[in-house]
């Protein structure tokens, strides 16, 4: 339950990076069977590859490709914040990170359909 | 029920165990969260427990969760915080409740000890006192913690706090960070060992909920990044 003393723009940063953490962790056994289709059954792979022409799968791999960004980008903003001389601009270091992954995302997006 | 006239407060009733006891108090133009308490014992039910000494701000005594967000109760003006005629208050979170209102604070207290936050002298009562420039960095960087009152919002907003009650917590590792920086510590290293163990200033999760509820707009946050800055240094340091 998002309690009142978390309703900043830090703690959703948090927390958006450890779902897109857990997601990606679950994706990527995942990722790593379908490719090796590639190697032992190729036909198994070009089935896959069919069913992911889908307009419902492509706007997953949307969500997908934000989460893995949102990940990258958090975690930069993350090893800036504890590494770099401190800064006042963290609520936007944390906004801009979602800026960057959703115009990442969007760009993927928009050259799959 | 909260009208114009009158609000209704729900009052943590109990210790761990416990409810929630509705009030209703006269709302008045000028009233902290701090007069709705004290009301509240000395009109209504002269048995509930709860802990202020200063009632301005600075003893840090009267911190409570008002709504689900933790907050010196003095300086927080009920208009602020009432939704809708209603307002909740209820003991700080992450400490143990003695009674009602009041929390144990002794976990709060000793972890500040077992972060070192302590003064090491370099000098001795017989030597001449030594002067401070206040714009060295290493100064600006300790005096940025020093107008902690102790009154533990930062630690009741922590969630590694509450999922981890071996941290050590913002509170105590500020602390540590102002010492650490004080060019009149003598022990620097005492201050690294004590922060970079178990429940030290890398279990942080940079959630900033310290920073944002602190009432003296201080940034616990960015002390503990600078202990990890620091531990990490002296990490590889001592390898090499």
């Amino acid at each position: 339950m998002r309690r009142g003393y978390r309703n900043h723009t830090l703690w959703v940063a948090y927390l958006l990076h450890r779902l897109s953490g857990v997601a990606l962790a679950l994706f990527l056994p995942v990722h790593f069977w379908v490719l090796s289709y590639a190697l032992n059954q190729p036909e198994h792979l070009d089935g896959f590859l069919r069913w992911s022409e889908m307009g419902i799968v492509k706007f997953a791999e949307f969500g997908l490709v934000f989460l893995l960004a949102a990940h990258l980008f958090g975690g930069l903003r993350l090893m800036a914040l504890e590494w770099l001389p401190w800064t006042s601009g963290q609520k936007t270091a944390a906004a801009g990170a979602v800026a960057a992954s959703t115009l990442i995302a969007g760009v993927f997006l928009m050259r799959a359909i | 029920m909260a009208n114009e006239t009158h609000m209704s407060v729900s009052v943590w009733r109990g210790d761990a165990v416990g409810s929630f006891q509705p009030f209703e108090v006269k709302v008045e133009d000028n009233q902290t969260v701090l007069d709705v308490v004290a009301w509240i014992q000395q009109y209504a039910d002269p048995t509930l427990s709860y802990r202020y000494a200063c009632r301005v701000g600075m003893c840090g005594s009267c911190a409570m969760m008002v709504n689900g967000t933790p907050r010196w109760t003095c300086r927080t003006h009920v208009k602020k915080v009432l939704v809708d005629g209603h307002m909740q208050i209820a003991p700080l979170r992450n400490l143990p409740v003695i009674k009602d209102l009041a929390t144990d604070m002794d976990p709060f207290f000793d972890k500040w000890v077992a972060a070192e936050g302590v003064h090491h002298p370099t000098l001795t009562r017989n030597d001449p006192i030594e002067a401070l420039d206040p714009a060295a960095e290493a100064r600006v960087e300790s005096a940025a913690g020093i107008e902690c009152i102790n009154c533990s919002v930062c630690y009741a907003a922590c969630d590694t706090v509450a999922n981890n009650p071996d941290f050590l917590g913002p509170a105590a590792l500020q602390r540590a960070w102002s010492v650490y920086n004080d060019s009149k510590n003598a022990d620097k290293q005492a201050v690294l060992d004590a922060v970079s163990g178990v429940g030290g200033c890398h279990n942080c999760h940079s959630q900033g909920s310290c920073a944002v509820h602190c009432p003296n707009a201080l940034n616990p946050m960015n002390a503990i990044a600078g202990l990890k800055r620091e531990t990490a240094r002296n990490f590889f340091k001592r390898r090499s």
